[in-house]
């Protein structure tokens, strides 16, 4: 195996575990409010039509992106007016949502558009294009050998850093920038409190639901960013029904897997992007190990290491307190 | 839904100005849609030319979910309308209960074999197309590298990738086919972000041209491909329009001309099997404008007479499904 797979998988693995990792800092914040979030999925989904589709009609891809955060701060509202105000189960909320989301974008593009709940493919104008960084070489315009001769780090940063949308990149600092809001600001440490003990946040004079909303919210947020990277930016040109394909619940296991915190968070992310990214090239396996492993086990490794981790063998992952638990504050 | 309401109520209006003189053909669309620029979308075209042609009318219904199938099925059946025309496998195993309910109704079903009295039976050879196009990616290739990217890993699409890779080793026996599936989940047809990884994978083990059987993942195959500047392959309906001079060709499946046949001969359609392979003009390769410039005289001449031997019988190429194994790769 010479380095150019190996930098060809991590380039693919960062591109892979963008909208996992933000859709996994999404259910970071809601559930360390208290909020279980299950819908995920929907919400990415419908930022990601509404990306595409408000995209393609404008020619903006900013104009989209807004367009998507929308959308999926109204699913957000909708999951947080039935589990914070009318303390309703969190989990059929969430479920409910990813039925509506994945009904409703096939149903509003057919009538937009016609073509069977798809958006036009978009053009150069409507997508997010590669970022190059500061420094970084175009490796695209020379040749397989003018590349192979360049110093190993160099590529290393031209091939697998740099060239990802802007929206990979707002993913990455969304990692410190969460561990910041959440470990290092009052607002942090009041929202981890409320989902460990909504009573004494309650008691201290501060309110519980706002808390709560602007938790959802900010999950809301992030999980338009993650559909707008999964229709709008290259090498996405477009929505089609249900493309989503259960990346949101990926990312709710890389939650569990990095026990509701920001920087494992990216590492899990990465891990499980990095075995997607792994499913492209059976040829790997092959060629190292002599072995064909079936890519359905690739795809399942994010769900079983989940269940090792719950089961308890790599330590315990013990969800916010509070989770799940609709505050009442009569009691 | 108002469309078909009207479709029914017109039906009903003319079932009782004509008696029970004339039977009226209904058309059952799969879950892909109507307008999925693929399998759907050809069907509803042989129906439309029927329609157009004739002046006459057909009553029709898109599946939006899967417990819709036997409801729609029975539905058309008990309104009378004859032959039901039924496109994609998923339906053969409800057809095979209901057919025997209403032994005065004729069914068609697309792609699958159902073996009842009153069911006519369109299965593609697949494999030959696939053949063909096979052979012009091989033609086309400057690497000697080409790709296959299957939706849902199930034989039916492995029947496309053995006839490619047959192709491919026929036109030049020293190249290489790469072939990867997208999933083993119905997921796996609705994935562009992982059909882009897939074609990134492959153009990263030296593939420049990529044939894409992966329904709406396809959309991102054919995408990436054109970004990266390789060629690539459409399916089932001729794609070459989406990237004009990008896509290489398409494998058409004349499931237009299938559903056309059908309408024509209307209640005294032949029931059995039919199989529409190269010889028929079942299957074959596109050229239009879009693709002119990217197919050679001498590619043109060898695909056409390579057809000309399938059609002969001359040239036998293997059907995966027969045997679940293939002779020119390994899956």
């Amino acid at each position: 195996m010479d380095w150019n797979t190996v930098l060809l998988l991590l380039d693919s693995t960062i591109r892979t575990a963008t909208p996992l990792l933000l859709a996994c800092l999404a259910g970071l914040f809601s559930e360390r409010a208290g909020i279980f979030d299950i819908g995920l999925e929907g919400k990415m989904l419908v930022s990601a039509f509404l990306a595409a589709g408000f995209a393609y009609v404008t020619g903006s891809v900013w104009l989209g992106l807004l367009a998507g955060i929308a959308g999926s701060l109204l699913l957000s509202a909708i999951h947080g007016a039935a589990s914070i105000t009318f303390r309703g189960n969190q989990l059929i909320s969430g479920v409910a949502i990813n039925f509506l989301a994945s009904g409703l974008t096939v149903v509003v593009s057919q009538s937009w558009f016609g073509e069977g709940g798809r958006t036009p493919q978009l053009g150069d104008g409507g997508r997010f294009g590669e970022v190059v960084l500061p420094g970084a070489i175009r490796l695209s315009e020379m040749t397989i050998r003018e590349q192979r001769e360049l110093p190993l780090l160099t590529r290393f940063y031209s091939d697998v850093l740099s060239g990802h949308s802007i929206l990979t990149y707002i993913a990455l600092l969304a990692v410190p920038l969460s561990w910041w809001v959440l470990y290092r600001t009052r607002f942090g440490l009041r929202l981890r409190a409320v989902g460990e003990n909504p009573a004494a946040v309650d008691t201290a004079g501060i309110s519980v639901r706002r808390l709560r909303y602007s938790a959802v919210a900010i999950a809301g947020v992030l999980c338009a960013i993650a559909g707008a990277q999964l229709s709008t930016a290259e090498p996405a040109a477009g929505f089609i029904r249900d493309m989503t394909a259960g990346r949101g619940y990926i990312a709710l296991a890389a939650l569990i897997f990095a026990k509701w915190r920001p920087w494992p968070a990216l590492g899990a992310c990465m891990l499980f992007g990095f075995f997607q990214a792994l499913e492209t090239r059976p040829d790997i396996f092959v060629r190292l190990f002599d072995l064909r492993v079936p890519s359905a086990l690739l795809s399942a490794m994010p769900y079983i290491l989940t269940v090792i981790i719950l089961a308890g063998f790599v330590g315990r992952a013990i969800p916010p307190r509070a989770g799940g638990e609709p505050y009442v504050k009569e009691r | 839904m108002t469309k078909f309401t009207t479709l029914l109520g017109a039906s009903a209006a003319l079932a009782l100005v004509a008696g029970a003189a004339l039977a009226e053909p209904a058309i059952i669309f799969d879950l892909g849609g109507k307008f999925d620029k693929s399998f759907n979308e050809s069907a509803n075209a042989g129906a439309t030319r029927w329609a157009e042609e004739t002046g006459e009318t057909f009553a029709e219904f898109e599946l939006t979910a899967e417990a819709q199938r036997e409801q729609a099925i029975r539905r058309f059946a008990e309104q009378g309308k004859s032959p039901i025309i039924m496109v994609g496998f998923m339906s053969a195993t409800p057809l095979n209960e209901i057919a025997p309910d209403y032994p005065d109704t004729k069914f068609v079903i697309v792609d699958a074999v159902v073996d009842q009295p009153n069911v006519r039976s369109v299965v593609f050879n697949e494999h030959e197309g696939s053949y063909l196009v096979g052979m012009l990616a091989a033609m086309a290739s400057q690497t000697g590298t080409v790709g296959f990217v299957g939706g849902m890993d199930i034989p039916l699409i492995r029947k496309f990738g053995c006839g490619y890779a047959q192709g491919v080793m026929a036109a030049n026996p020293d190249a290489t086919v790469i072939a990867n599936f997208t999933g083993t989940t119905p997921a796996a047809w609705n994935d562009p972000a992982k059909g882009s990884e897939l074609t990134l994978a492959q153009i990263g083990q030296g593939a420049d041209v990529v044939y894409a059987a992966a329904g709406g993942t396809g959309v991102g195959v054919l995408q990436t491909a054109a970004d990266e500047n390789i060629l690539s392959i459409g399916v089932d309906s001729n794609q070459n329009y989406l990237h004009p001079g990008q896509v290489l060709t398409s494998m058409v499946k004349h499931v237009d001309n299938a559903v056309y046949e059908a309408m024509k001969a209307g209640e005294a359609v032949e029931t059995g099997t039919q199989v529409m392979g190269v010889a028929n003009e079942g299957v074959g390769y596109a050229l239009d404008d879009n693709n002119a410039s990217l197919i050679t005289p001498e590619m043109k001449a060898a695909v056409d007479e390579a057809a000309a031997k399938i059609a002969s019988g001359e040239i036998e190429v293997h059907d995966y499904s027969a045997d679940e194994s293939c002779p020119a790769i390994q899956f």
